[in-house]
């Protein structure tokens, strides 16, 4: 092949061909140098997390299955009878299938679960950090935002500690105030809080940056201060976008606040994980279903506001960590 | 400038009426909303007694501890009796078996312990000498308590028989009948390279270096390099070696677990994508598969391989390629609803198979987007690798939560934050990179 058509090309033409020849021969050893590097470290980091695992992968999958099984409810109605900590007719004096602990009685004997209530937390935990961080982060943007201040020392100066807020991790500063005010909510709320400011002053004071400045332009030739211009000239511009942010992040804090309620900072992730420590099959589903109902809720209706903040353009990415 | 006449002004109003007469609600909308929060976080102040436990929590302990992250104090009891004055250390004191630190000074029965320029203790069995900033306490010994002379400056305190002399952040004295009990506090971390238990320890670099170069063997089965490594790695108190490799544990978990979420999102987005595949049923379902593993969050994912492979990565990566096999898939089918779809129709109408359609009429297409997002899940992923390991997953945040839970070992926390920070900012930094030339702009 290469013979043909060296045969009709000209020398410069031949000359064109080896160097192609040369650069593509090059790029596919490239290709496979990286290739071999990136196997080898997925070998080796395979090879890492089950040596240095507490069970080997291999021992442990016929548990995974075992605990898998375990998992399936025996009949139709087990789970949901977990749910509404209905009377279980397996009933036998522990508290594997009826949980009377920790019942919040409304009226006389109705009753809903203990983890309804712990649900309802970590929705406020969530709620309310988001609320604390979309107002901090609402008055921070402003003075980090380029076309707003011009001083460079203050713009640098929110700016790292935005950082700084959204760097650290959100499991020390909960650490941290445990240690003062003892694990519960609160300490999650901090940590959960403090992130949201950091990560929502960045995402605001980008779009703040990104605003139309005719309208402050305009506010400046009649004459308004600097209070008034952000507030008549960007505010109702960018309010849109500030929300459909906040509402992102919302989305994420619910998550974020029941891994650290697992870790300690109360709510439903300490149930799920206590549940699950303890073998309760059918609380642990219950549990799973309502938080995984109560996640689809949270992420539909924030869609859908969102959508009609904003229209579809900040669907970007689905909820995801920053 | 003209001034507009009341004729005008009408003909506006009527013609705008929304702008000039909106409805009360539009008008009261701001007041409404604030009303509205006002109240839910009154509703949340309530809900989780947030005053009383704010109330109730120990303040004056957050300096203390915000202190150790970037300090450690030195433990001393001076014994006094009328033969001797003594000093003595704690069994696993910051300074060694032998300690002759130069802050203490004895002449006879008399200690004096510095505490920094103007800030002294001296110290007899008799009566101890308190100077700070040029003021000065007398605290007379005597068998029923200590006995402060003259009105107590800001800086001592009288609680029952002791007295107590804070020195700021150089450190404090428990005056208690019969001995003094000093913490002294230095900046730094304390023994942070070799513990004390080191043939290596309280050596200057240039030491250190000359006796692994050319000093004789201080342990016959090893040479002096592989000693003074495994001091390092084992330190008693930083554990070096621990911390580093449930760092490791954390950054294979991101890697790993990203990896495989990008290879098994991958085909499936394209099962998933309208476009693509135009069975209506193959495409639900991969959809809703999407959904499920990406609502059913990274903590029930953990908790629940936690469970299964017992603590350790494979926990972690698990519960990362589980959740974001859900994600990636679903940002990438979107993807690939969004494509040109004039290169797949030009690669079909030379005659080429389904798959070397999707080969050289898709894939060109959605490849740069693709790396570009998984490299930013492994990025975020980085960070979140850190939190699920509290529960058990792996990684240094059990170790981290740990340490957090004993109240003594912020250093160790400082420690390990630093490390984890340093971790996500080249990793980030290498992300950037890699996205910018990915996608021809800064990303």
């Amino acid at each position: 092949m290469s013979q043909a058509i060296s045969a009709e090309l000209s020398p410069d033409g031949i000359q064109i061909e080896r160097h192609w020849q040369e650069l593509a021969t090059r790029r596919r050893a490239y290709s496979w140098l990286i290739g071999i590097c990136l196997l080898v470290t997925v070998a080796g980091s395979l090879w890492f997390a089950n040596e240095s695992n507490a069970g080997k992968f291999f021992d442990r999958l016929p548990h995974f299955f075992d605990f898998a099984g375990d998992l399936v409810p025996r009949d139709g109605w087990e789970v949901w009878r977990a749910l509404f900590d209905l009377p279980s007719p397996y009933f036998d004096g522990s508290l594997k299938y009826d949980y009377p602990e920790g019942r919040v009685y409304l009226f006389g004997g109705f009753y809903f679960p203990e983890y309804f209530y712990k649900m309802l937390e970590t929705l406020n935990i969530a709620i309310l950090s988001t609320l604390v961080g979309f107002i901090f982060g609402f008055f921070f943007c402003f003075l980090a935002a380029k076309n707003l201040v011009r001083n460079g020392l203050v713009r640098g100066i929110v700016r790292r500690f935005m950082e700084i807020l959204r760097a650290f991790p959100e499991i020390v500063i909960a650490g941290f105030f445990a240690a003062i005010l003892s694990l519960g909510p609160i300490p999650a709320m901090f940590a959960v809080g403090i992130h949201t400011i950091g990560a929502l002053g960045k995402l605001f004071f980008e779009v703040v940056e990104n605003a139309d400045m005719k309208a402050d332009e305009g506010l400046r030739a009649a004459g308004a201060n600097w209070f008034e211009r952000v507030g008549f000239g960007i505010v109702p511009q960018v309010m849109p976008n500030f929300m459909s942010y906040a509402l992102l992040r919302l989305e994420i804090n619910v998550r974020a606040s029941t891994i650290i309620g697992a870790v300690g900072g109360g709510g439903i992730g300490e149930e799920l994980r206590l549940s699950i420590g303890r073998g309760h099959q059918a609380k642990t589903l219950a549990i799973v279903l309502l938080l995984l109902v109560t996640i689809i809720a949270v992420d539909q209706f924030s869609a859908w506001l969102r959508r009609r903040l904003v229209g579809n353009q900040a669907f970007a990415f689905g909820g995801k960590q920053s | 400038m003209n001034a507009l006449s009341s004729t005008a002004i009408a003909d506006f109003e009527t013609r705008y009426p929304e702008v000039f007469n909106p409805p009360l609600w539009k008008r009261f909308m701001p007041l409404f909303i604030a009303a509205g929060i006002v109240l839910y976080v009154a509703y949340c102040w309530w809900f989780f007694s947030i005053g009383t436990v704010i109330a109730g929590g120990q303040w004056q302990r957050a300096e203390l501890y915000a202190r150790d992250w970037i300090s450690y104090a030195v433990k001393a009891t001076v014994k006094m009796t009328p033969e001797a004055t003594t000093v003595s250390y704690p069994r696993f004191s910051e300074l060694g078996d032998n300690p002759n630190p130069d802050w203490i000074v004895k002449a006879d029965n008399n200690i004096t312990v510095r505490f920094g320029s103007g800030k002294a203790l001296d110290i007899n069995d008799q009566q101890v000498v308190a100077t700070r900033g040029g003021e000065s306490l007398t605290i007379l010994i005597e068998p029923d308590g200590a006995k402060p002379q003259g009105p107590l400056p800001k800086w001592a305190a009288l609680k029952e028989d002791q007295v107590t002399v804070n020195f700021g952040f150089a450190g404090q004295a428990d005056i208690i009948p019969q001995r003094v009990v000093i913490s002294r506090r230095f900046l730094g971390w304390a023994n942070f390279i070799f513990d004390t238990a080191s043939p290596f320890w309280n050596k200057s670099l240039g030491e250190v270096a000359s006796m692994i170069v050319s000093g004789e063997r201080i342990k016959p089965e090893m040479s002096n390099a592989a000693l003074a490594f495994d001091n390092i790695w084992y330190n008693a108190s930083w554990q070096h070696g621990d911390v580093w490799t449930k760092l490791l544990q954390t950054i294979v978990m991101a890697f790993m677990g990203t990896l495989l979420a990008t290879l098994v999102s991958f085909p499936l987005a394209f099962v998933a994508a309208r476009n693509i595949m135009p069975n209506f049923f193959a495409n639900q379902i991969t959809k809703r598969f999407f959904d499920f593993l990406r609502s059913v969050d990274m903590l029930i994912w953990a908790l629940f391989f936690t469970r299964a492979f017992g603590p350790g990565p494979l926990a972690g990566i698990s519960a990362i390629f589980f959740t974001d096999t859900g994600t990636l898939g679903k940002v990438y089918s979107e993807t690939l609803e969004n494509i040109d779809d004039k290169q797949r129709e030009g690669v079909k109408s030379v005659g080429a198979s389904p798959a070397n359609v999707q080969r050289y009429g898709v894939v060109p297409q959605v490849l740069p987007v693709f790396a570009s997002q998984a490299l930013y899940f492994w990025e975020s992923n980085t960070r979140s690798a850190t939190i699920i390991g509290a529960v058990g997953a792996g990684g240094i945040g059990l170790k981290l939560w740990e340490a957090m839970r004993t109240n003594t070992n912020w250093h160790n926390v400082a420690y390990m934050v630093v490390l984890i920070l340093i971790v996500i900012f080249i990793f980030d930094n290498i992300s950037n990179a890699l996205r910018s030339r990915l996608t021809g702009k800064q990303g």
